[in-house]
C-alpha cells in the first residue's frame, strides 16, 4: 500500500490493482460500523419486537415483572379486534389510496401546466412549490391547524365574511370527515411538490419532435398525453406511486399533532398512531409490537415490487 | 381566431399558474406573517393580512423562546443541535466508508449487503417504536442525547449509504487508477482525486442527513420525554397540546424558528432530490 517518493515509481500492472481489490478482510472491515450500527438498532429491534409480540407484555413487565410467554395470543386477538385493529387498518389503507390518487392527479397537472406555460411563471410556480416541499411536517401541522382553527382562523373568518353567517367557533377538527379533508389538504400539499417536479422532469425528456409529428397527425392534446407522454414516464408514476403509498401509510406526525388541536383520537387514528396509542399510552406493549410485525410485513410487501426494480436498474 | 384562441388559452394557464403559486406558498405565507402580528389583529373580525410597520411585532417570538411554556426553548435548541450535529457526523463518516467498501471493492457477499441496506429502509419505524423504547430503556438512555442520536444514526444511515455510493460510482475508478500509474499511492490517489470530486455529493447527503434528523418527531416523541430533553419538533407540539385557548401567534413564531434551518438547507440541495429518480428511468 505504501509508496513514497523514495521508491522508483513502479507502475502497478492493472493486475496487481484487481489483486489488491481482493483483500477479504478490508472491504469487510469498512462495513463494519454500519454493520454495528444498523445490527443493533434495526436488527436487534426487529427481533426485539418479534419476541414482544408472542409475550404478554403490559406496565406491570416494563417494571421487571417476568415477561410470559403467550403464543400467538396477542395476534389472536388484534385479528378478532374489528372495531380496534381491522378498521384503523382499513382506515389507513382507504386514506393512504385517497392521498395517492389525489396527489398522482394533482402533481401531473401542474407537471403538464409547467410544460406549457413561459419561462417566468414555471419559476412562480417552483418558488410555491419549493416552499410547501421544504417546510417540515409539523410545522406544516400546526400552520394548516392554524388556518381552519376553530375560534380565530382565517378560514371561518373569510366564510363569516362571504357567507353572512357566523362561522367563528366552528371546529372542522372535531368531524372525522372534515378532519381527513384537512389532514389530506396538508399531505396533498407537501407531497405534490415532489411529485410534480419529478414528473416535469421526466416529461422534459420527451423528444419535441415525437409530440410535434403527433400533433401534425392530428392528435389532440389529450391524445397525445395518453398515447406520447404517459408512456415514456410510465416508469417514473411506478415509482412515485409506490413511494407515496410507503410514505401515505406511514403518516404519523400530520395525524398526531392534528389530533393534538383538537381532533377525536378514537375515530381519526392511523396505524402509526393506533400503534403508539396501545403501546406507550395504554401500556399494551404486547399487543402494539403484534400490530407492528404485521405493520412491517405489510410495508416490506407494498415495497418489494419498488426494491426489485432498484436492484434491477442497480445491475445496469 | 386561432391566435386569439391560443392566446386566451395562454391567459388562461398563466392565471391556473398564479392560483397554483398562491395555493401552495399562502400557508408559509400566512405562518410567516402571523408569527409578526400582535395578537389582536390575528383574532376575529380585526384580521390582519400583513404585518405592516405600524402593527409589526416580534413579542410573538419573545413569548414562544423566554415566555411561560411547558418545555423550555433554550435545552430544546441545544438537544436538536446537538442531536442533528451527531446524526450527520456519524452517518457521513460511517456511511462514507461503507459507500467505499462497496464501490470500490468486489467481493464475496456485496450483492446480499446492497439488497439488506434497500430493504432495510423499507421498514417504518414507526412499527418499531415500541422495542425502540424497551431498548433504549434498557441501556438506561431514555433522554439522552445519546439514545435519540444512535437511534437516528440508524435510521438515516442505509439512505446515506445508498446515496453516497451513488455518488462514488458517478467517480470513474480509472481516474484513481490513473493516477496509481503515475505513483500515487492507493490512499493517495484517493484523497487527491477521487475524494475532491465527492465533495459535493457529501455536502448534500449531509444535509439530507441534517433535515431528517432535524424534523423527526416519532422517535424523539417516544425517547425524549422529559420537557428539558425534548428536541424543538416536541417543544413545539407542546404549545398545540395546550388545554387552554392556543397562543397561535407564539405557536407560528415558534414555528418559523422551527422551519428556517430546515428550509434554508432543503432549498441548497433540493435539485439533487428529482435527478436521481429521473436519471435512467426514462425509457425511450
Amino acid at each position: 500500500m505504501s509508496s513514497t517518493l523514495l521508491d522508483p515509481p513502479v507502475a502497478p500492472s492493472h493486475q496487481e490493482i484487481r489483486q489488491k481489490n481482493r483483500t477479504p478482510y478490508l472491504p469487510w472491515l469498512m462495513l463494519s460500523a454500519t454493520m454495528i450500527l444498523l445490527g443493533v438498532l434495526t436488527g436487534y429491534p426487529v427481533v426485539r419486537l418479534v419476541v414482544m409480540s408472542f409475550q404478554e407484555y403490559e406496565r406491570a413487565q416494563l417494571m421487571g415483572l417476568p415477561a410470559e410467554w403467550v403464543g400467538f395470543d396477542n395476534y389472536a386477538t388484534i385479528l378478532t379486534d374489528v372495531d380496534g385493529f381491522w378498521t384503523v387498518l382499513l382506515r389507513s389503507f382507504v386514506l393512504m389510496v385517497v392521498l395517492v390518487v389525489i396527489t398522482m392527479v394533482i402533481g401531473m397537472l401542474v407537471a403538464l401546466l409547467m410544460m406549457r406555460v413561459g419561462k417566468a411563471l414555471r419559476l412562480l410556480v417552483s418558488v410555491g412549490l419549493l416552499l410547501a416541499w421544504a417546510m417540515p411536517s409539523l410545522a406544516a401541522t400546526t400552520v394548516w391547524g392554524w388556518i381552519f382553527d376553530t375560534q380565530y382562523g382565517v378560514v371561518n373568518n373569510l366564510l363569516t365574511a362571504i357567507t353572512g353567517d357566523r362561522w367563528f367557533g366552528y371546529s372542522w377538527l372535531l368531524n372525522p370527515l372534515s378532519f381527513f379533508t384537512i389532514l389530506t389538504c396538508i399531505v396533498v400539499w407537501g407531497a405534490v411538490p415532489f411529485v410534480a417536479f419529478t414528473l416535469y422532469a421526466g416529461l422534459t425528456q420527451v423528444p419535441e419532435e415525437v409530440m410535434e409529428a403527433a400533433q401534425l397527425d392530428g392528435a389532440s392534446a389529450f391524445q397525445r398525453f395518453r398515447l406520447i407522454q404517459v408512456p415514456y414516464v410510465r416508469s417514473i408514476i411506478t415509482v412515485l406511486v409506490v413511494l407515496s403509498m410507503i410514505w401515505d401509510l406511514k403518516l404519523f406526525t400530520q395525524v398526531f399533532v392534528l389530533q393534538d388541536i383538537g381532533g377525536d383520537r378514537e375515530l381519526t387514528n392511523t396505524i402509526g398512531v393506533y400503534i403508539y396509542q396501545m403501546g406507550m399510552a395504554q401500556g399494551h406493549y404486547g399487543l402494539a409490537s403484534a400490530i407492528g410485525v404485521v405493520f412491517v410485513a405489510v410495508m416490506l410487501a407494498i415495497a418489494y415490487p419498488y426494491v426489485r426494480r432498484t436492484l434491477r436498474e442497480d445491475e445496469q | 381566431m386561432i391566435k386569439i384562441r391560443k392566446r386566451l388559452a395562454d391567459t388562461g394557464y398563466g392565471v391556473i399558474a398564479v392560483i397554483v403559486f398562491a395555493l401552495s406558498a399562502f400557508p408559509v405565507y400566512w405562518m410567516v406573517s402571523t408569527s409578526f402580528l400582535p395578537n389582536n389583529r390575528i383574532r376575529g373580525e380585526n384580521l390582519a393580512f400583513f404585518p405592516t410597520p405600524d402593527v409589526f411585532t416580534l413579542d410573538n417570538y419573545r413569548s414562544a423562546m423566554f415566555g411561560q411554556v411547558r418545555a423550555p426553548f433554550p435545552p430544546a435548541v441545544a438537544n436538536s443541535v446537538g442531536v442533528t450535529f451527531l446524526t450527520l457526523v456519524i452517518t457521513l463518516v460511517v456511511g462514507f466508508v461503507a459507500a467505499l467498501a462497496l464501490t470500490r471493492f468486489q467481493f464475496k457477499g456485496r450483492r446480499t449487503f446492497i439488497v439488506l441496506i434497500l430493504v432495510v429502509q423499507m421498514i417504518p419505524g414507526e412499527a418499531m417504536i415500541i422495542s425502540m423504547f424497551r431498548i433504549i430503556d434498557g441501556w438506561q438512555l431514555l433522554n439522552t442525547i445519546i439514545g435519540l442520536t444512535i437511534v437516528y444514526a440508524a435510521g438515516v444511515l442505509p439512505f446515506t449509504v445508498w446515496t453516497l455510493r451513488g455518488f462514488v460510482n458517478g467517480v470513474p475508478k480509472e481516474l484513481e487508477e490513473a493516477a496509481m500509474i503515475d505513483g500515487c499511492s492507493r490512499v493517495g490517489a484517493f484523497w487527491r482525486v477521487t475524494f475532491p470530486l465527492l465533495a459535493p455529493g457529501l455536502v448534500a447527503t449531509g444535509v439530507f442527513a441534517f433535515i431528517q434528523a432535524w424534523n423527526e418527531f416519532v422517535m424523539a416523541l417516544v425517547i425524549m420525554q422529559r420537557p428539558d430533553s425534548m428536541t424543538l419538533p416536541l417543544w413545539l407540539r407542546t404549545f398545540v397540546q395546550a388545554t387552554q385557548a392556543t397562543n397561535w401567534g407564539a405557536v407560528m413564531a415558534a414555528s418559523v424558528l422551527i422551519a428556517i434551518p430546515a428550509v434554508i438547507f432543503f432549498l441548497i440541495v433540493q435539485g439533487r432530490m428529482t435527478g436521481g429518480l429521473v436519471s435512467g428511468a426514462v425509457k425511450g
